[in-house]
């Protein structure tokens, strides 16, 4: 994540802060230096907190002026309580939480609203690595080596369905984007498994 | 960073009332020691009450006299541009009820006997402390305050904010616990059982007589490992020995850390009263804040402050696992709270040590919402 490029994640932020009613309550998980947050509160005026794992990242956050907790994502989530919070985010951060299954159902459970990102392991240039490199995929998104890297549970946008369909999730929102921009061909919207890089979904029970 | 105070005074703040006490007794009259650091501003909404651990006193920050030059406990947190920076805020510190460094305590004078209460000084608690503070903030003419303290000094930080949620802003409360552990308590007991078993301890009548340096010294020699950790004492001692080549072969001391126990314990009683030990320690033993609301969560549930709690990761005294339950208790209640634990090698006493990262996360915290 760190290695991905700030346009990047700057074009992910606005999409985010898009996607989020005014005065609301948001939970934002492994919210990292708080900037995701900070921007939520100064122009949407939600009421923000963040969970995050890394003490320098945490007194990041609190120069911000953000409520932050130190926590670990797999089982920080207890104790909240039902439906507490308007949107839970977990961006970027799905496929390298030990738990995935567990951390959506907890999202649900005390968010309305569960906004979950993830680069999308089954787009082209991901399958093409594979199939002539014949190596576990590199890529501007996912920079590391299978041997180091956070990324312990990939998956696809066709997961990703698939799962929710078993769960019973209903995906409110979609939005796939490619090199930070949204894909708005509704051909590609419909091969987005093979078009998307990174995928957004905007979730509920 | 950041610049002292300089020179100080402990001031006392005479209350000839009477407060009932958690026992049901009713006390009275109370001195109460201070220092105050810092100007009161004119709505007199700026001030911040710094509540010191077990041993402490009123004496936080700057220095008594030019000679002496011994700085406040928490010195480098208290001063221009510091954690607590006395440009903006008015930090208050007062030495805790039943202490020995001017507050009154079992050592002060009873005025009906006008000899020292000793043991017939009524138990307190950690509620009792806090009730006493408040005198004083009454006195000051504040009705708003932040208040924060690290180990016992955090307890009355959360009890202030569920006693006083009106009065408290914001709550710090850094290395503490919202009740004290079975493990806490039996340590307490042994330092309390040092004292009673003294040959010089006399029912606690020992004021005109020799006083129980012994039991005294080894419950603070006690105290001391609790506030290390193994990796801090491997590093500090080792197994190395105390000035010399080989060991004696007898039950004198042999190893250094031995020897800076004994030093721990031999300057402790210069400066402390056997009974204000047995009171306090006591009051810690009692403190658990659910226990008049069934839960943590349920006590925390009408305080008005924003919360930030800090914890140590080689802490065993007041581990990190007991700020987490602070923390979820007053997530659960729907309160505003920051937690972090900080990576230090010092055990319990990194409150005390590990200022640069603390300063970073107290100052942020104080200046959220400002």
């Amino acid at each position: 994540m760190e290695e991905k490029g700030q346009d990047s994640i700057h074009a992910d932020y606005s999409l985010i802060i898009s996607l989020i009613e005014p005065n609301t309550k948001v939970l934002d998980l492994g919210c990292g230096d708080g900037s995701l947050l900070k921007r939520l509160i100064e122009e949407k005026k939600v009421k923000g907190k963040g969970i995050e794992i890394d003490q320098n990242r945490i007194i990041e956050c609190m120069h911000k002026g953000l409520s932050v907790i130190q926590g670990n994502i797999d089982e920080g989530l207890a104790d909240f309580s039902d439906n507490e919070i308007d949107y839970v985010i977990l961006h970027q951060t799905l496929q390298s939480v030990q738990k995935p299954d567990y951390v959506i159902k907890e999202m649900l459970r005390i968010g309305k609203n569960a906004i979950v990102s993830f680069p999308n392991f089954a787009y082209w240039r991901i399958r093409l690595y594979l199939l002539l490199k014949g190596k576990m995929p590199k890529s501007e998104m996912l920079p590391f080596e299978w041997y180091n890297t956070p990324n312990i549970h990939l998956l696809t946008v066709k997961d990703f369905f698939e799962y929710c369909e078993k769960r019973d999730i209903k995906i409110s929102k979609s939005v796939y984007t490619r090199k930070g921009k949204i894909i708005q061909s509704d051909l590609k919207k419909f091969f987005a498994d093979i078009y998307a890089e990174e995928v957004l979904f905007v979730i509920h029970k | 960073m950041g610049q002292s105070v300089g020179k100080v005074e402990t001031k006392i703040y005479k209350y000839e009332g009477k407060i009932k006490l958690t026992s049901g007794v009713e006390f009275g009259p109370i001195d109460i020691a201070y220092e105050t650091y810092g100007n009161l501003n004119e709505k007199k909404d700026n001030a911040i009450l710094v509540l010191h651990a077990l041993t402490g006193d009123a004496h936080a920050a700057g220095y008594h006299n030019e000679e002496d030059k011994k700085r406040g406990w928490w010195d480098e947190m208290i001063g221009s541009d510091k954690a607590f920076d006395t440009n903006k805020y008015y930090v208050i510190s007062s030495n805790m009820f039943g202490g020995c460094s001017g507050t009154t305590g079992p050592s002060s004078i009873n005025p009906n006997t006008q000899k020292p209460y000793g043991l017939s000084f009524p138990v307190i608690t950690m509620e009792d402390a806090v009730n006493v503070q408040k005198i004083l903030i009454d006195a000051l003419g504040i009705k708003k305050i932040i208040v924060a303290g690290g180990s016992m000094g955090g307890m009355q930080a959360l009890d202030w904010a569920v006693m006083y949620p009106e009065y408290v802003s914001k709550v710090i409360v850094i290395a503490s616990t919202a009740r004290l552990t079975a493990q806490g308590i039996a340590f307490n007991a042994v330092g309390r059982n040092a004292i009673l078993s003294d040959i010089n301890f006399n029912n606690g009548n020992y004021y005109d007589k020799v006083q129980p340096e012994h039991g005294l010294s080894v419950a603070r020699m006690i105290g001391h490992i609790t506030y290390l950790c193994e990796e801090s004492m491997h590093k500090k001692f080792g197994r190395r020995l105390q000035n010399k080549e080989k060991p004696d072969f007898d039950f004198g001391i042999d190893f250094q850390v031995e020897s800076y126990l004994k030093h721990q314990g031999l300057t402790f009683v210069e400066r402390f009263d056997a009974n204000s030990y047995l009171y306090i320690t006591k009051a810690v033993d009692y403190f658990d804040l659910s226990s008049n609301y069934g839960s943590l969560e349920e006590a925390f549930k009408n305080t008005n402050s924003e919360f930030l709690i800090i914890s140590f990761s080689t802490d065993w005294l007041f581990p990190t696992s007991q700020s987490k339950e602070i923390t979820k208790a007053l997530i659960k209640a729907g309160k505003d709270v920051s937690f972090c634990e900080i990576k230090s090698p010092c055990g319990h006493d990194a409150f005390l040590i590990e200022f640069e990262t603390q300063t970073e996360i107290i100052k942020s915290f104080l200046k959220k919402d400002n």
